[in-house]
């Protein structure tokens, strides 16, 4: 029989031990999400007005932020802004996530919003609503809606990516796999164990989001 | 009712409404005519500010407005308009459809508005429809709830934007019907449609246009059978 360098029985064994930093994941994921979600609603809406004052730093945001690694804008914000303002490491980590995701959130959103029929506008303004209430009433209900599947998504993205804020010391699964690999020198069998955290964490969003995508879809055509 | 003048329209140096006099008076019903790209849904459009008009006057009910109007929604709450593709909102019922203006522009309470919402419902046949949502009507029901939710906000003038040609043959009737009824009951209307039938029966004026411009108009019985001008009898030739 050919001896395996590895200890698999290790991996149920420490398995619990990643609790905590499994917590730290789904935290940053959660408030970057949520962070994430507002920047991207303000911002697409910014970059779909007409007004160059509001549009302009809308683009911007979205070029700079889609255009660089979210490693470097965590580095800059924890490392970088330390002589300005010294930021702890989760929320430098969740500010960093947040405004990350705020970027491709805000395209989603405004692809969402372009994709209702111009006709849904029209229909909303004979009524003699304003524009403000035609986006409010009529056009961001649908577009929430038709968001869903390209948000999960992101979501999901968003899941992993957390993951970097290992890069600026926060304890979360990777890096806590990291320090436990080295303690342990059972590296491969940590890395693993983490690997079935992110799978099992993904799967559940997966299927959370699927829910939400069939909740809406029936709404439409109750009868 | 509305006054018309000089009015002129470009799409970029596409020139679509070419110098429109036009008056529509008080309970009339006016249809206008004239094949696609003429500018007939295109001057309709400008009479519910869907579109603005570069040059030119239009006075709704003696009130001038245009894109510069302050209160343009207010105006726009005054002119019904019907859309060819219905542009019932997906996400509301029948019922939710038919009150939306009321309850947000109107901001007339709930309840009052739903008893205004059945009795709209009930003159469009609808009643029994009131809480299903739009996905589950066929054309010509979803053409009549966008006909009633033009109503409710109690317009000086609806306008309906070739309301039937969306519709299969089958369903043109009802809708037709709705529109005649509202006809008789006093409504001042203004109709881009090619139905003929509707337009002898309660049309006062039919308007040809083409390119732009207003070509002819008069009685329909008079255009339809003895149009004067060369145009209108090659369009008609091509529609009857």
């Amino acid at each position: 029989m050919i001896d395996l360098p590895w200890d698999f029985t290790a991996i149920p064994r420490f398995f619990p031990g990643f609790y905590a930093a499994a917590l730290l994941t789904l935290q940053i994921t959660f408030f970057g999400i949520l962070v994430g979600l507002i920047l991207g609603l303000v911002t697409g809406l910014m970059r779909l007005s007409k007004n160059p004052i509001l549009n302009m730093p809308a683009k911007a945001y979205i070029w700079v932020i889609r255009g660089t690694p979210l490693l470097l804008q965590l580095m800059i914000i924890y490392y970088g802004l330390i002589d300005l303002v010294s930021i702890d490491r989760m929320p430098a980590a969740i500010l960093g996530l947040g405004v990350h995701n705020g970027a491709y959130i805000a395209e989603i959103f405004r692809g969402a919003i372009q994709s209702v029929e111009r006709g849904q506008r029209e229909a909303a303004l004979s009524l003699g609503m304003t524009e403000t209430q035609a986006m409010r009433r009529i056009i961001l209900p649908q577009a929430f809606k038709r968001s869903v599947p390209p948000l999960g998504n992101q979501f999901i993205i968003a899941l992993k990516d957390s993951s970097l804020a290992s890069a600026i010391a926060v304890r979360e699964l990777l890096l806590r796999a990291r320090q436990m690999g080295s303690s342990t020198l059972m590296m491969l069998e940590m890395l693993m164990i983490v690997g079935v955290y992110y799978l099992l964490m993904t799967t559940v969003l997966n299927l959370l989001m699927g829910r939400i995508e069939k909740l809406l879809e029936v709404s439409d055509y109750k009868d | 009712m509305i006054k018309i003048r000089g009015l002129n329209k470009w799409f970029g140096d596409l020139h679509v409404l070419k110098d429109i006099d036009m008056d529509v008076s008080p309970k009339e019903v006016v249809v206008v005519i004239g094949a696609s790209g003429s500018g007939k849904s295109t001057l309709l459009r400008c009479l519910n500010f869907l579109e603005f008009a570069q040059k030119g006057h239009i006075y709704i009910d003696g009130v001038e407005a245009n894109a510069k109007s302050r209160n343009l929604h207010t105006v726009r709450a005054d002119v019904g308009m019907v859309f060819q593709h219905f542009n019932l909102f997906p996400h509301r019922t029948v019922m939710g459809n038919v009150i939306e203006g009321l309850t947000q522009v109107k901001k007339t309470p709930y309840k009052e508005a739903v008893e205004h919402g059945e009795d709209l419902l009930r003159k469009v046949g609808l009643s029994d429809k009131a809480y299903v949502y739009p996905a589950m009507l066929s054309g010509g029901q979803k053409q009549r709830v966008a006909i009633a939710r033009a109503l409710a906000m109690k317009p000086k003038i609806m306008l309906f934007d070739e309301p039937t040609s969306a519709l299969d043959p089958e369903l043109v009737g009802e809708v037709l019907q709705v529109m005649k009824n509202l006809a008789i009951e006093g409504m001042t209307m203004m109709v881009v449609s090619h139905e003929m039938g509707f337009a002898r029966e309660v049309g006062d004026r039919v308007v040809y246009m083409d390119e732009g411009r207003i070509i002819e108009e008069g009685p329909p019985s008079e255009i339809y059978s003895n149009p004067k001008n060369e145009r209108t009898k090659a369009f008609l030739g091509q529609i009857l």
